[in-house]
């Protein structure tokens, strides 16, 4: 199987440990996370985690079941990029002088649709959002004008096809689950799962 | 005191009490019916042992020598009884000391539940003294782990902590509780039992329609094998499986942690798998046309190599454990839920079968193994004894009755080769982590689990060596266990590896031991050593006759080997009798 990007969703409680938990799912397999998020979710006092990972399909199933088994942990879902809709932030802090001087950088933040944060005499702080390309894209133009810092987020995403965790929630409630909650993945999937 | 007013007045059970963190801890316990706590004190721990002074009457507290002896002695205790271990030890080095245990219950499904001690909560993250992160160092080796700051929270984590422990694929859960919460005195309140957590699944959905779905594969097999493990005797299932077996007439195998739990001499018990097992389950595992496997997780020890592991079969896979499904060997059909409730829907859609033929190639290749393997070892040329004729003997002593603790080597892949089982919960073994020096804790926790059977601890010179200051615990108890060590005077296992494939470049293997009587009599516990065939059966009778624990050493085989063998990276029909 090839490897990818994959776009790990896991929903949790909010407790502490559970994200060293979760990382050493990964660190224990020698898996590199490319980037992680925590956040509150659409629900209050459910935390969401974003977590990218560069890996083949049957890994990225593996690793969900075991975040899954968590005890803190409600459902993990993963998805390919064409399935979500993601954003990263990326700032780029760059001389100010080096902008009033050169028309082309402005032309090129102009371009990237870098917003500006910050502006002091020394040096101004502009901020962009977007994909991985967009935001490395930009970090190209800027490196010969002399870019001071450059940090970028971790990737936040929404599933395009998922209607929110409230629904869910409602069923992990109950005391005896409903088939919705205890799905997996071969639900419905009947003919591949039985065929050799 | 508190505790007087709860047996006399039901009225003021309902209102809260003035308890101090440790009594609402021993409160807790309590209403989870604990028996017996295995335990050491220490400074973090301390407030919690004064109150244990107040409910000596009520619960047990066995005194070990070290942490590790707590620990294994809680997981023999869970094996035995199929209850919940539970552990004291204090913080720092007696945490730390709990690990192996941890690792060695996580990896082999063991309910325990270990309380550790931890400075108070104003120092935790100066580096004071005895404090070390507990709760990082243990969170990849529990299922659940959470350090409790305030008293407060005492009755519902302990809750949680039993509900998680032995619910769905059990396993260690680690409470580490600071010294002040300890100390803290609040308002006690009724003990709540937990059945649910919101985020946690203990047992999956049974979809009806994947059950149906193996059973049609089981109805239409023609050379169906099943394979077993610890899930069976995890979910009590033994007579639903029991039942679905024999109305399948499909041979069956254990592994190493599903022995017992049908009688070892079931004439649908084809024996053990694995690297050591039995010659026919392993070669016609690449053989049947249907593998229903329940209850086990594929180990590598037990499939060899994996891209040459059954892969003409189609697969069942029965497991309770989401995870484990296509995690090494791809399911046909998955179905997952515990197998108590799967097993009995499985039986009553298959059709009452029997395979002779098929049956006849697993006696067959038995036949062969015994002649090649199995009559050598119970009837040796030499004068000098093997490891498997004591197995025999003791079988034919204890009946299959008893419960045998094996530790780690040699020994335990011969012991689980010979013994002869008539109950569930009879072997107990580090399968899974392969821990030298837990057979004798383990034991002694084994015989607090199942006081009313005979508990045997047969350990080798090596692994014996590594936990021998439990004879201390033995003494202290007055506790009725039996210790076996074979003694061959090599690390035999790693001995037997370095013969076959690093050229007998024995490294570091020749282990020197003290004189195990003499040892066994400075902790008052009668002793003797044999080496001779004609007194041999004598002896063992008289180690069992003994009122009371009895080590008995026997002087075996220095360079004996433990065959069959499925060497490393080889497939399981690649395996060696010889």
């Amino acid at each position: 199987m090839i490897k990818q990007e994959y776009t790990i969703t896991v929903y949790t409680e909010n407790q502490i440990g559970l994200l060293n938990r979760i990382a050493i799912i990964f660190s224990r397999r020698k898996i590199n996370i490319a980037s992680m998020n925590t956040s509150p979710s659409e629900i209050e006092g459910i935390h969401r985690f974003t977590i990218v990972i560069h890996e083949a399909e049957d890994v990225i199933k593996k690793l969900c079941r075991h975040i899954e088994k968590q005890v803190e942990v409600l459902k993990a879902y993963y998805n390919s990029n064409d399935e979500i809709v993601w954003q990263e932030l990326a700032l780029y802090k760059v001389s100010t002088e080096q902008i009033t001087e050169k028309v082309k950088v402005e032309r090129l933040l102009r371009k990237y649709g870098a917003r500006a944060v910050v502006i002091r005499k020394d040096y101004t702080v502009f901020e962009t959002t977007g994909h991985r390309e967009e935001t490395d894209g930009l970090l190209g133009v800027l490196e010969p004008f002399g870019l001071i810092e450059f940090v970028r987020s971790a990737r936040v995403a929404i599933i395009n096809d998922s209607r929110g965790f409230h629904e869910k929630l409602k069923e992990f409630e109950h005391t005896e689950p409903g088939e919705d909650v205890v799905e997996n993945e071969y639900l419905d999937k009947q003919d591949e799962v039985f065929s050799m | 005191m508190e505790t007087l007013e709860i047996k006399t007045d039901k009225k003021a059970k309902q209102k809260a009490r003035r308890l101090t963190g440790s009594a609402a801890l021993l409160e807790a316990f309590l209403s989870e019916k604990v028996e017996t706590i295995f335990g050491y004190p220490g400074g973090a721990i301390m407030p919690i042992y004064d109150a244990l002074y107040d409910y000596q009457d009520r619960i047990n507290h066995i005194l070990v020598r070290h942490e590790q002896g707590a620990i294994h002695a809680a997981q023999g205790y869970a094996r035995a009884s199929g209850k919940t271990g539970i552990v004291f030890a204090t913080s720092g080095p007696g945490a730390t000391n709990l690990v192996t245990g941890l690792a060695d219950a996580q990896i082999d499904s063991t309910p325990l539940v270990c309380i550790t001690g931890q400075v108070y909560a104003h120092l935790l993250g100066t580096d004071a003294f005895q404090e070390t992160d507990v709760i990082n160092i243990t969170t990849p080796v529990t299922k659940w782990n959470y350090q409790i700051t305030d008293a407060n929270e005492i009755p519902s984590v302990l809750a949680k902590a039993f509900y998680i422990a032995a619910s769905g694929r059990p396993g260690p859960v680690l409470i580490d509780i600071t010294k002040n919460a300890q100390l803290q005195e609040f308002d006690y309140e009724e003990y709540e039992h937990i059945e649910h957590i919101r985020s946690y699944r203990p047992k999956p959905f049974v979809r009806k329609e994947y059950v149906a779905e193996a059973a049609r594969l089981i109805n239409e097999a023609r050379q169906p094998f099943v394979i077993f493990g610890q899930g069976v005797i995890l979910g009590q299932a033994e007579n639903e499986f029991k039942n679905f077996l024999e109305k399948s007439g499909i041979p069956a195998a254990w592994t190493i942690m599903g022995m017992s739990a049908i009688p070892t001499d079931h004439p649908l018990g084809v024996g053990m798998l694995g690297m050591h097992g039995n010659y026919g389950p392993n070669v016609l595992t690449n053989e049947c046309d249907l593998l229903i496997a329940i209850g086990m997780r594929f180990d590598d020890r037990v499939t060899g190599r994996l891209d040459k592991y059954a892969k003409q079969a189609k697969v069942i896979h029965l497991d309770i454990d989401p995870a484990e499904i296509d995690k090494n060997v791809k399911a046909t059909v998955p179905v997952w839920g515990d197998c108590k409730e799967t097993l009995p829907i499985l039986t009553s859609l298959i059709e009452k079968k029997s395979y002779p033929e098929w049956l006849k190639r697993f006696k067959d290749y038995r036949i062969e193994e015994e002649e090649k393997c199995i009559y050598p070892e119970l009837h040796p040329k030499t004068d000098i004894l093997s490891m498997g004729e004591v197995i025999d003997a003791l079988n034919e002593l204890t009946g299959g009755n008893a419960i045998f603790v094996t530790d780690v080597g040699q020994h335990q892949m011969v012991a689980c080769r010979y013994a002869k089982f008539n109950q569930t919960k009879s072997n107990i073994t580090s399968g899974g982590l392969g821990t030298m020096g837990f057979a004798l804790p383990a034991a002694i926790g084994a015989k607090f689990g199942a006081p009313d059977r005979t508990v045997v601890a047969i350990a080798g010179d090596g692994g014996f060596q590594m936990t021998l200051q439990e004879l201390g615990t033995i003494m202290q108890t007055g506790l009725n266990v039996k210790i076996i060590i074979l003694n061959n005077n090599f690390l035999g296992m790693v001995r037997q590896w370095q013969e076959l494939f690093n050229d007998r470049r024995y490294s570091f293997v020749d282990i020197q031991s003290p004189d195990f009587v003499e040892l066994a009599k400075s902790y008052k516990i009668a002793a003797q050593h044999v080496s001779d065939r004609p007194v041999l059966k004598k002896a063992l009778k008289e180690m069992l006759d003994h009122p009371g624990a009895y080590l008995l050493e026997i002087k075996v085989g220095k360079e004996n080997n433990v065959f069959p063998m499925v060497p490393q990276g080889c497939s399981v029909s690649e395996i060696r009798l010889s």
